[in-house]
């Protein structure tokens, strides 16, 4: 059984080695999905980004300036969701803590 | 746990690696602009540092280090920083969240965008790392009080 689940793990690392051989480069302008259009025919955000991302915002880690920038409100969004979970723990694990103590 | 000894052997490892993880924490952050990393990666290397300390040595040493007390409001500074940017751009002229219309003199718009990103990026870091510390303290905290 042992045996069975190391090579089920072996043959999907091959599978996932050898699909991974077809990526384009990264960051590279000229593959099919930073050429899409959308659908009013301007470019998408990808192929802007790779182009815009240095000359507008000095940084050059593409990733950030999505995140921190072009992206940035849903970032935002991302911080409340994190913030929400702790005002969660305060108002449910907090309060029960004292009830056992009085 | 009045039963179990508290060793100081541990104590003392984790004392030695909390301030190269924080330190380490912090250049994630900052260095963000340049390399992988940002403000929830760094966020969370600044909470290992301070939980590795509150697991090590209970929950009296902990509070030495961060008590409550502040580390609660730190989370809202946090979240601030990053709404109080986003409204500061927009009270002078811009969007919300539009760095480049930031009220800081003596830079052009692409350095402004930058400077940008990094307030934000310490303001995640933040709110991430007390946020960590807080969910840790209201689970367990307490709990070898007694």
């Amino acid at each position: 059984m042992k045996l069975l689940k190391i090579t089920i793990l072996i043959l999907f690392a091959a599978v996932l080695i050898y699909a991974s051989s077809d990526l384009p480069y990264r960051g590279d302008p000229d593959t099919v999905m930073h050429n899409a259009r959308s659908i009013t025919d301007t470019a998408v955000i990808g192929s802007y980004a790779i182009q815009e991302s240095y000359t507008e915002t000095r940084t050059p880690n593409m990733v950030t300036v999505i995140l921190g920038d072009y992206r940035s409100i849903d970032t935002f969004g991302e911080q409340i969701v994190i913030y929400t979970a702790g005002l969660i723990t305060i108002l449910i694990l907090r309060r029960r803590r004292r009830e056992d103590e009085g | 746990m009045k039963d179990k000894i508290e060793s100081p052997i541990v104590l003392l490892g984790a004392r030695l690696l909390s301030p190269y993880i924080m330190v380490f924490g912090w250049y994630v952050i900052f260095h963000g602009h340049y390399s992988p990393g940002g403000g929830f990666q760094g966020g969370a290397l600044l909470a290992a540092s301070i939980l590795l300390i509150r697991v090590a040595g209970g929950s009296k040493i902990g509070t030495l280090q961060l008590n409550e007390k502040i580390n609660t409001p730190l989370a809202v500074i946090g979240v601030l920083i990053y709404f109080a940017t986003g409204i500061a751009a927009m009270i002078t002229g811009g969007y919300f969240l539009d760095y480049a219309f930031l009220p800081i003199p003596g830079m052009d718009p692409a350095w402004l965008r930058y400077t940008g990103i990094l307030i934000i990026e310490v303001g995640i870091g933040l709110a991430v790392m007390a946020i960590l510390i807080m969910i840790y303290d209201n689970m367990a905290m307490g709990e070898d009080r007694d």
